[in-house]
């Protein structure tokens, strides 16, 4: 398992360079620069800036050096912790993105905890009634909400909210907390609001869950070791949770690997829509600008945590599973 | 399962029965007849069908130019086609008379009975260039005179036709995914074939690679990818660079699951008794293996493109995909991103209902192929 764990670790470091310079180089494809952008914002509302100004804050944010110091200078303040300034909001980056994160994370969590709740109870009723009136609907509400986009439920269940009820449902928090310090009732707050994006975003991973633990589960009590079982007399209930679910359980713990990033991407967008206090409004507003060091810092946290995201999963699948413990790979 | 049982299951999907008939007929044919008891599969290749025939003759289908605005009508409420009018049966709308609601200042509309707008089939309208080449004037129906304006699914926020911006939408976000998904077809045969041919440091390094490449949150990266297209390139160099976007992550599914059969194939006996009597390295990968794996292939192309299409539609919703005045579905629903209109004129969202329609026809139809693409297991 040391050994394992030690492989893993190694294999972050390249991973997260790689990632950095992605992040980097991607953000400064687009031509021009945040200040080309801002004076063609101004010039867009009749302002003009003089051209030595210009220069002059140009030299300041160091955007006339060469791209691979560039990317040195804001890797090597990135490790130290230093994200560098955000042109927009002229205030450093630090102060912007941390509790953006860690609320995608918290929403991203959350939807991971209800798809697979939701996922493997119904996916283990589903394969035990299987062909009832509940599998069937439940199959057919899979496919649903994988062939719906989040951002289109969001906007239905807004729309519907709104002109049935005259509910607003966007944001994280009601009116009072919105720019309140973080308390207790804040948090109580929050997990009142937490449910809408919960859902909306756990569509169409639970359909998916649904789908592995019900054909997982179905392959399992095909197998002759439940005939045995069942023909020697043992309870229903002992039977199927005792063998059946804890093997089939398995490939469900592997999508906890890939069901991360999904959610991380799909809240992006759903949290546009939604107007959530995530990372998903910065983020498209700091690429639409050019605000590079924010948009880079972003990408490159939300990666760093995936990654970190993957590799727990990876670990509970080894723990889970001494198969893959002990063959290595 | 021995032969014995296979032939047995075989049996049931062939047509009339009979040993006779699956002992001689091609891998495509148990395919073919596998595939066709999977109704979903048929009724989402028939969707398919009819979206990929509205792609085609889009701006005969439509009834108007898509970028035919009339301010007047703005956000003008779906017309419902009547059949039995004043002057007997025929296709009649009733006409739509608009006034500024004094309180909130928009223009409301309502339904006059009195004055019929008579529907025809096969009407002079809008000119268009079919497929940007061949001019014409005819559309397959539209009001009697092209004065009028009927909107069977209402109007933008411009007075803009909606049925006729969905139908012509339907063009770009429909084929955004076939040129993606063939474009990661590409990338994926020939870096995942390679890899497990060649296996050794090659693959160790392209597996890295791949599993580095899925390990960044793919909207965000597209989002940021899609911001660096130059905002003054023409529509059709924005369509393709948006396509390159979305399977420069999407080719690494793909090449894993090339990857995968080529590795399990190398073992197989037909491949050692190919090459026993001597065939080339590359006679055996086109002739015997690719081949065997051809059907997974377009099975795991079929169920990507659902994928794309969701993506480009995401795109295009937040402003960073296909611009205006470019039309895709995402563009649409861009319309549709400000609760006030969407409360003010709901069928801005009727474009959601095509995507969703699109997506579940390619999920079912890439099931179907999935299940048929190897005729042999259960």
């Amino acid at each position: 398992m040391l050994q394992f764990l030690v492989r893993r670790l190694l294999l972050l470091i390249p991973t997260l360079v790689g990632i950095s310079l992605v992040a980097f180089f991607v953000i400064e494809l687009p031509p021009g620069d945040y200040l080309t952008a801002h004076v063609a914002n101004l010039a867009a509302g009749g302002d003009t800036i003089d051209q030595e100004q210009l220069e002059a804050l140009r030299r300041q944010y160091g955007l006339d050096r060469p791209l691979v110091s560039r990317y040195f200078f804001w890797i090597g303040k990135f490790i130290r912790g230093d994200m560098g300034m955000s042109f927009e909001w002229n205030k450093p980056v630090n102060e912007l993105i941390w509790e953006r994160l860690a609320l995608t994370f918290v929403i991203s969590l959350a939807t991971l905890l209800f798809t697979q709740i939701i996922g493997f109870i119904v996916g283990v009723y589903s394969a035990t009634h299987q062909y009832s009136l509940f599998d069937y609907i439940a199959t057919g509400l899979g496919f649903i909400g994988l062939g719906i986009p989040d951002f289109l439920i969001a906007l239905v269940i807004m729309w519907y909210a709104f002109s049935k009820f005259g509910l607003s449902l966007s944001g994280l928090f009601s009116q009072q907390y919105q720019s309140a310090p973080w308390s207790w009732a804040k948090v109580v707050d929050m997990l009142g609001h937490l449910w809408l994006p919960m859902i909306i975003l756990g569509t169409s991973g639970t359909a998916g869950m649904i789908r592995t633990m019900r054909a997982n589960l179905l392959d399992e009590l095909r197998k002759p070791y439940v005939t045995t079982a069942r023909a020697k007399g043992l309870l229903e209930r002992k039977l199927l949770f005792k063998y059946p679910v804890r093997v089939a359980l398995n490939p469900f713990v592997s999508t906890i690997g890939w069901a991360l990033p999904g959610l991380v991407s799909g809240s992006t967008i759903v949290s546009v829509v939604l107007s959530l206090p995530t990372t998903g409004p910065l983020l498209l507003r700091a690429l639409m600008n050019q605000d590079m060091y924010l948009a880079s810092s972003f990408l490159m946290m939300l990666s760093i945590l995936t990654v970190i995201g993957t590799l727990l999963s990876d670990l509970l699948l080894a723990w889970v599973d001494p198969r893959i413990r002990m063959g290595g790979d | 399962m021995t032969d014995g049982v296979l032939v047995n299951e075989l049996e049931e999907i062939a047509p009339g029965g009979g040993q006779d008939k699956v002992y001689v007929a091609t891998q495509w044919q148990l395919m073919w007849w596998k595939f066709r008891r999977h109704k979903m599969a048929i009724v989402g290749g028939f969707i398919l069908i009819g979206l990929y025939l509205i792609t085609i003759f889009c701006e005969f289908l439509a009834p108007y130019d898509p970028h035919r605005y009339d301010v007047k009508f703005a956000y003008a409420q779906p017309q419902r086609v009547h059949f039995y009018g004043q002057n007997g049966l025929g296709l009649y709308a009733y006409g739509l008379v608009g006034h500024r609601d004094p309180e909130s200042l928009r223009m409301v509309f309502e339904v006059d009975r009195s004055v019929e707008v008579p529907l025809r089939f096969l009407v002079q309208g809008d000119p268009y260039k079919l497929w940007g080449l061949i001019p014409g004037t005819l559309h397959l129906f539209g009001a009697a005179s092209n004065d009028q304006v009927v909107f069977v699914l209402g109007a933008d926020r411009l007075g803009r036709d909606l049925l006729s911006r969905l139908l012509v939408g339907t063009r770009v976000s429909m084929t955004i995914g076939l040129v993606g998904v063939l474009m990661s077809m590409v990338f994926g045969i020939l870096i995942g074939g390679s890899s497990g041919y060649f296996s050794g440091v090659y693959d160790t390094v392209v597996q890295r690679i791949i599993e580095f490449i899925r390990s960044i949150p793919s909207i965000p990266l597209w989002m940021a990818l899609s911001a660096a297209v130059p905002k003054d390139w023409p529509p059709v160099r924005v369509y393709f660079s948006i396509t390159i976007i979305l399977s420069f992550i999407s080719w690494t599914g793909l090449a894993r699951v090339v990857r995968g059969k080529f590795l399990s194939l190398r073992e197989e006996d037909f491949v050692m008794s190919a090459r026993l009597v001597g065939s080339s390295e590359f006679r055996i990968i086109v002739r015997h293996m690719v081949p065997s794996f051809l059907s997974h292939i377009i099975a795991s192309l079929t169920l990507s493109i659902p994928g794309m299409i969701l993506s480009e539609t995401s795109l295009s919703f937040l402003g960073l995909g296909i611009r205006p005045p470019a039309i895709s579905w995402g563009v649409l629903l861009q319309d549709a991103q400000n609760l006030r209109s969407v409360a003010l004129a709901p069928w801005l969202l009727i474009p959601g209902i095509a995507v969703v329609l699109a997506v579940l026809a390619y999920n079912f139809l890439g099931d179907g192929l999935r299940d048929a693409a190897d005729p042999y297991s259960r």
